[in-house]
């Protein structure tokens, strides 16, 4: 039991637990602090000095996110003191950060922008001084901007301790500091986008493709421009709507992309089945050959295939060579739809909405293409979709053309799951034991031992009386072990980021461990409730693979290859 | 209680870094903490310009102050002793150094790391030079924990100055005598290091090491950069800190080049970890920049907004310090009509 205490707050009492912090104790009984560089998932930093509260008796204020508070306690958050001392803080931040307000793309949810509005802050009392600093970009996907960078550490936090790759790191002293990538050529980015989700003033950011999007829309000629949302988006852009954590939102994004111009808008959920039906196929194909690579390793995780290209080339192998599931859909589009609807494939362009910055990089890769096309053309994350949907004013909850709008028939619940760490895995466990089933009895369909929070997860499935040894990593920073004990394995999901896709680097600001709880619980919910339950009873799913297969198409649109990666 | 915790806890004996805290109660608290591994640095980095206390030791008492450190190694059972050491210092003592440490016995048992330049003031701050051991980046630490319980590599560890070991090994010589080193400069020139009573104020100090100026003057006591400024009508005080006394021309001195040389120090010295330093002492060097004179930056009141908030809310001491030259310089020497200083 943990011993209570008895503080003040502004003059109120409260009872608490020894061992918290003010700012814990404030949050539990709704007094607003304001705090920047704190994130429940990080290590206390205490850098921002915004959180600055009093405390009777003390002549120095402190920061109410590292100080604990102890019986007694006479706090106040908003005395004459805190006022001068946070605004003059929020001042200072804001001349390292404000220049680019105007088209920021963060501007309809900015926090620091709220705290100016809250207490009443010039946000121009000082003249920029970073405004001429260097934008530094890994590849396609994520950008630092260093003139908005208010030196909070979290993104090199997030890089170096909880997905330990460590490639951001800070150079130079006092106001010369900056986030630099390292020059360490056994150190590269794998484009996770932990950085941006992680990131209190949008300094680390995707790198936008709003404007190519808006170019594609307003200027289409012949083109048909169609937009296809990932599992996991639904459950989050709510988020942005002050919709609750967890929500289904699909019907509400279909209508919004309507909206702003997209002339068909499909769900990934689909493809989420071909890429299970693909890679179950696989599983089988290397458990039944004495002489094929185990374990399989999934490849769904652009940043996760970055890291085993880049890190551990040597394992290629073992990666699945079915491609994730919207370069799938892509492809499926620009072929089967393609012929279908009698449209030349070069005139569709496919936008993917995604909870992804690596995303980003994966549509460049040349070896996706399918002819002269890339399947994919643009991705936007879900920051991106709501700044999109906030800019032209559409009202999110009430928006009406909402109608997704089919390949053939909608995807299964087993593709929604992908959203959620071990959701590929179960998607396919569910698949390969229904293949394998010989008895009468429906095949198993809930795998939770592969469910849950854990950063690596083992199990052992037995399936038809075939014994399966797995294991799910969630997070990259737990990778090593897993890796180490390779041999123990038949089948490992692995996602870059933890938490999987709902936690994704692409995902609303603030994503934090309790948050991705509530979004998981949302995923599940929904395939609880679903009659259309596994990959396989996806009739569409498999008859547009028989037809890939038909037309000699099921390499260039299903199938990928890996390649050894050297820092550029 | 060992005979030699109660010889430094009866001698009153505390730290010389600056901090004056209890040495005891380090030891104690090293001590007392659970751990296979200890951890002793040594504390050589006298980064503040105008304290030489340090490198006066190291020449003069290098044996002593040896002894002092076997002392506190042998009491808390460090696994290693880490003697960090200011650049210049190393260049020039460090073979005398090694030697001594080989002859009290503590061969094998220590490793000299010397303190890069570019590591500057803050990279003598405690918690600092643990994250400098470690390779992580110059930047002090939250504390608590302490490096008592929480040091180096999370183990328990005592943090000690040079001065600081001298004293120990005089007090269990039952040599000490309630002294202190005194660095005495006038202007940017050292003029020496002195051993006097602990207590003196900042008068006693300069009469009896006849450096009381005939000329019209002021001080900045206890180090150069972050050191309070006093006029001659308040050297009734005693000297605190480090224990430096600095002396000033006051009609010959220029106030905006002085006030320029503290502003730039810190610009170069913060680490650059919270924001009201970071940006308050960029934007103090901005504001004397902008005006030129001391009259017409003292118009702009972004001035005691920054001040203030370098008071109330910067994470170090260092932060902390900053104002502290600028304003009590203005408050007591420049003497401006505007109340600055709380």
């Amino acid at each position: 039991m943990n011993k209570k205490i008895s503080i003040k707050i502004n003059g109120k009492k409260y009872i608490a637990n020894e061992g918290q912090t003010i700012l814990k104790i404030a949050e539990e009984n709704n007094i607003y602090i304001p705090s920047l560089c704190y994130h429940p998932d990080l290590r206390i930093k205490a850098n921002c000095r915004v959180c600055v509260v009093e405390i009777k008796g003390q002549s120095r204020l402190v920061t109410s996110c590292s100080t604990l508070a102890k019986n007694g306690m006479e706090i106040f958050t908003n005395s004459e003191k805190v006022k001068k001392s946070r605004n003059t803080n929020l001042e200072l931040i804001f001349s390292t950060h404000a220049e680019k307000c105007f088209d920021c793309s963060s501007k309809f949810n900015c926090s620091l922008l709220d705290m100016a509005k809250r207490y009443d802050i010039k946000i121009n009392k000082f003249i920029d001084r970073k405004a001429k600093r260097k934008t530094y970009k890994f590849d396609k996907s994520v950008e630092i901007d260093g003139s908005q960078c208010i030196d909070c550490q979290n993104c090199v936090d997030v890089c170096s301790n909880i997905q330990k790759i460590g490639y951001l790191e800070i150079k130079g002293k006092g106001s010369e500091r900056e986030i630099v990538p390292t020059k360490n050529k056994k150190i590269d980015c794998i484009y996770c986008g932990q950085c941006t989700v992680h990131c209190p003033v949008t300094s680390a950011q995707e790198q936008s493709q709003v404007v190519e999007v808006e170019k594609l829309l307003k200027n289409r000629g012949k083109n048909i421009v169609i937009a296809i949302f990932a599992p996991s988006t639904r459950m989050t852009i709510g988020e942005y709507f002050s919709l609750p954590y967890g929500q289904n939102n699909s019907q509400r994004m279909i209508g919004a992309l309507k909206d702003l111009g997209f002339d068909k808008v499909m769900d990934v959920d689909f493809a989420a089945d071909t890429t299970t039906l693909v890679e179950a196929t696989e599983l089988l194909e290397r458990l039944s050959s004495p002489k094929a690579k185990l374990p399989l390793i999934t490849s769904c995780c652009p940043a996760w295939v970055k890291y085993l290209e880049f890190y551990r080339p040597d394992l290629i192998p073992h990666l699945t060579s079915s491609r994730s599931p919207h370069i799938q859909l892509g492809g499926i589009i620009k072929t089967y739809w393609a012929k279908v609807k009698k449209i030349k494939p070069e005139n569709i362009k496919v936008v993917s909405i995604m909870p992804c910055t690596a995303k980003k990089f994966e549509i460049s890769r040349p070896e996706l293409k399918i002819g002269n096309n890339y399947p994919v053309d643009h991705v936007l994350t879900v920051r991106e979709l709501s700044f999109l949907i906030k800019k032209n004013k559409i009202n999110f909850k009430k928006v009406k053309n909402n109608k997704p709008d089919t390949l053939i028939n909608d995807g299964s619940s087993a593709g929604l799951i992908f959203g959620a760490s071990g959701g590929v895995m179960e998607s396919a466990l569910r698949t390969a034991a229904h293949v394998l089933n010989s008895s009468s009895k429906k095949s198993r369909l809930e795998f939770k031992e592969v469910r849950g929070q854990a950063g690596v997860r083992e199990a052992q499935v037995v399936l038809s009386g075939k014994k399966l040894k797995v294991a799910v990593v969630s997070g990259i920073g737990n990778i090593k072990e897993v890796l180490k004990n390779l041999k123990k394995y038949d089948y490992i999901e692995v996602m870059a980021c933890p938490g999987g896709c709902i936690a994704g680097g692409g995902q609303p600001i603030p994503t934090s461990k309790t948050i991705i709880a509530r979004r998981t619980v949302g995923i599940y919910q929904v395939d609880k409730n679903s009659c259309l339950r596994s990959a396989h009873d996806n009739k569409g799913a498999v008859e547009v693979i028989k037809w890939l297969e038909q037309q000699g198409l099921d390499h260039q649109v299903l199938h990928t290859k890996y390649f050894k990666k050297i820092k550029k | 209680m060992s005979d030699i915790l109660k010889k430094i806890k009866e001698a009153g004996l505390v730290g010389r870094g600056g901090a004056a805290f209890p040495t005891h109660l380090k030891w104690q608290a090293v001590k007392n903490a659970h751990s296979d591994k200890k951890y002793l640095i040594v504390n050589g980095a006298e980064g503040e310009p105008g304290i030489h206390k340090d490198e006066y030791i190291l020449i003069n008492h290098l044996n002593e102050f040896c002894l002092g450190l076997k002392l506190a190694a042998d009491y808390v059972s460090s696994s290693k002793i880490f003697f960090y050491l200011n650049s210049k210092y190393f260049d020039l003592y460090k073979k005398n150094i090694i030697n001594n440490l080989n002859k009290v016995g503590l061969k094998g048992k220590f490793e000299i790391i010397k303190k890069t330049k570019e590591s500057g003031y803050i990279g003598g701050e405690e918690s600092t030079i643990l994250n400098i051991l470690e390779g992580k980046i110059l930047e002090p630490r939250l504390k608590p924990p302490f490096p008592t319980e929480h040091g180096l590599w999370s183990a328990p560890t005592l943090i000690q100055n040079i001065e600081t070991l001298y004293n120990v090994y005089l007090v269990d010589k039952n040599k000490f005598k309630n002294t202190r080193f005194y660095s005495i400069n006038v202007g940017s020139k050292n003029k020496g290091v002195y051993s006097l009573a602990d207590d003196l104020s900042i008068a006693e100090v300069l009469q009896q090491t006849n450096f009381y100026p005939k000329y019209k003057f002021f001080v900045q006591i206890g180090g150069d950069a972050a050191g309070e400024v006093l006029n001659d009508s308040q050297l009734e005080k005693k000297v605190s800190g480090a224990g430096s006394i600095t002396i000033y021309n006051l009609i010959e001195h220029n106030p905006e080049r002085l006030v320029a040389y503290w502003l730039d120090f810190f610009v170069k010295n913060s680490c650059g970890q919270c924001t009201p330093c970071r940006e308050g002492t960029y934007r103090l060097k901005e504001m004397l920049d902008e005006a030129k004179t001391i009259k017409k930056m003292l118009l702009n009141d972004k001035l005691k907004e920054i001040t203030d908030n370098l008071f109330l809310s910067s994470f170090c001491a260092l932060g902390l310090s900053v104002p502290i030259a600028l304003l009590s310089y203005l408050e007591n020497v420049y003497k401006p009509n505007i109340k600055l200083y709380e």
